[in-house]
């Protein structure tokens, strides 16, 4: 039985309470991604600040109309990611990206990924790997565009 | 020879096998694609093995039999859909590129005559169009400045006729409908809707790729001026679809891809083309796949396609009931086997299709879960995406048990029941 290790209870339980679900104003950028094989569709909010010099996750909020692994990678991903810089949060999407494309034979690194190691079994499945990156690739999308829109107004931010 | 779907299952070697570290097989997935019996797998391989060559062209005896059995390939299919012609029946890659050819070959046609398509002109198609026979009419539309209008579906799942008088009037240059929904299994008044389309002076294109593989296909019933269907969903192999036209405008249409062995002469500046099927057929074609296609033809005469109808209208019932009785399910489509084929699709309350199917895939349960190619329908039943069980001969009563349980075990597993 490897429904278990797909569907572990995390997993479960961030589907069924999703954290920082909702769209929140006020926010940088929002975008709209849908995955075409099934429809699933995230539209994502997100909100920087300056800590430092570094552009900072203040706010990531979203609406998403998905399955259980789409939502609660979207939750998980949110909860990690708000308080850390933009650099940090990258690197957490680079390595939960290397671990879904592992087809399960990745060794996920729990001090970085913290509670998305729980998706290492939806990496031996190929067809729902975009189900697990839907709302990071969302993320990612809105933090390029809101980096971009505030290097017009603040041109010290940024890289 | 009465119909024995145990027989009937020896025939198809991927049956045996087992899934998901050792459990059975449990094919419901035929509407996506059909398997395939040992009859056209040898077929295929006494081809490469014994008669391969290219077609038309090449003077030596194997090209002689694969021509011959290209050909025959033609004639087994223009039988198997009651076409009289065998020079109607073109081979295309599958259904989506049989619409295209139309599409683009009306498009290439340069608004004259009985292909005139431009500003103020109609297309009509319906909600219920998978987008193969949704897309290719909207770039027609885009190319043209003609304008797309779409008969709605009913809430219960069948096409609204109520405003059939107004949408199919003398604008109206062709209709494109699907004769059974994938996704709801319907199966749509295909022969009154193209009456009132000619009476309107309409064209009218059939996508049949659901209703062949159960041998209603048949193109004088039907009463439309194109049909199209592909052999991978009717035991055949991938690669090979059909377009079937009426002659006469077959032979009036430009062609869709220009190339090799589709002209009749060719200068530097400008060429003339072979008659029709072979206009349409350009460079080399999928012999292979289309011999394949006629030993599936065969294999599905001989096995008798009213024997195969009432299989599947059998499995529908004990589906229907199976399903019906599941709490917090929900079939999209007619629940009654009334003009429906064998392909349900359904909600399950609080449980996303794709981890429906997920728990059935851990169960050696083979359906498919998203909106099977066909949004626009449904957002018009106001579903983000379902969940498809499609049966053909080869299934049984068994197979739709273990669906029903694994539909239960994953309510139980996501806590929804």
């Amino acid at each position: 039985m490897q429904l278990e290790s797909m569907y572990q209870e995390i997993i479960l339980e961030h589907y069924r309470r999703p954290l920082h679900a909702g769209l929140r104003e006020p926010f940088d950028a929002e975008v709209r991604h849908v995955n075409p094989t099934c429809g699933d569709e995230v539209t994502l909010r997100v909100t920087l600040k300056d800590a430092g010099s570094e552009p900072t996750v203040a706010d990531v909020s979203y609406d998403a109309l998905g399955c259980s692994i789409s939502q609660a990678s979207t939750s998980i991903m949110a909860d990690m990611i708000i308080g850390k810089t933009v650099a940090e949060a990258m690197a957490v999407g680079d390595e939960f990206l290397a671990l879904m494309q592992s087809r399960g034979e990745g060794e996920p690194d729990e001090d970085v990924l913290g509670d998305a190691v729980a998706f290492e079994g939806v990496s031996k499945y190929p067809a729902r790997i975009k189900c697990a990156l839907l709302g990071w690739m969302a993320w990612k999308d809105a933090t390029a565009r809101a980096l971009t829109g505030r290097q017009a107004d603040e041109p010290t931010i940024g890289e | 020879m009465t119909f024995e779907v145990g027989r009937i299952r020896k025939d198809f070697p991927i049956l045996d096998r087992t899934v998901r570290g050792g459990r059975p097989l449990v094919y419901l997935d035929s509407a996506n694609t059909s398997q395939k019996p040992r009859q056209v797998i040898d077929t295929l391989t006494d081809f490469y093995e014994r008669h391969n060559a290219n077609i038309h062209r090449a003077t030596h005896e194997l090209g002689e039999e694969a021509t011959e059995a290209y050909e025959g390939a033609r004639i087994k299919v223009a039988q198997f859909i009651g076409a009289g012609d065998e020079g109607e029946v073109i081979f295309t890659k599958n259904v989506s590129e049989a619409i295209n050819l139309v599409a683009y070959s009306i498009g290439n046609a340069a608004g004259s005559g009985r292909f005139r398509l431009g500003e103020g002109d109609e297309i009509v198609i319906t909600e219920m169009e998978h987008h193969s026979n949704i897309v290719p009419w909207q770039l027609l539309c885009e190319r043209t400045g003609a304008t797309l209008r779409w008969f709605g579906v009913t809430p219960d799942g069948r096409l609204d006729l109520s405003r059939a008088d107004e949408l199919i009037n003398p604008r109206t240059r062709l209709v494109a409908l699907t004769h059974q929904s994938n996704v709801l299994g319907t199966i749509n008044p295909v022969a009154d809707i193209a009456a009132r389309a000619h009476a309107a002076g309409a064209l009218v294109l059939v996508d049949a790729a659901q209703s062949a593989p159960h041998g209603l296909a048949d193109v004088r019933s039907l009463g439309a001026d194109f049909v199209g269907f592909t052999g991978h969903k009717m035991c055949g192999p991938t690669g090979i679809g059909v377009l079937w036209g009426r002659r006469e405008l077959l032979e009036e249409m430009p062609p869709f891809l220009g190339g090799g062995e589709m002209i009749e002469t060719v200068w530097m500046d400008r060429s003339t083309f072979a008659p029709p099927p072979h206009k349409f057929e350009a460079g080399t074609m999928p012999i292979a796949q289309a011999v394949g296609l006629g030993a599936a033809v065969d294999y599905l005469t001989e096995v008798g396609l009213e024997a195969v109808r009432a299989h599947e209208q059998d499995l529908l019932r004990h589906a229907l009931a199976a399903l019906t009785v599941i709490e917090g399910l929900r079939i999209l489509g007619p629940t009654e086997p009334v003009d429906r084929g064998g392909a349900i699709s359904f909600e399950l309350n609080g449980i996303h299709p794709h981890d429906v199917s997920q728990v059935l895939d851990d169960r050696g349960v083979a359906v498919r879960a998203g909106h099977h190619c066909a949004w626009p329908l449904h957002r018009a039943l106001g579903v983000q995406a379902s969940t498809r069980a499609s049966f053909y001969l080869y299934n049984t009563h068994d197979e739709i048990d273990a669906l029903a349980e694994g539909l239960r075990h994953a309510q139980r597993f996501f806590g929804t029941a």
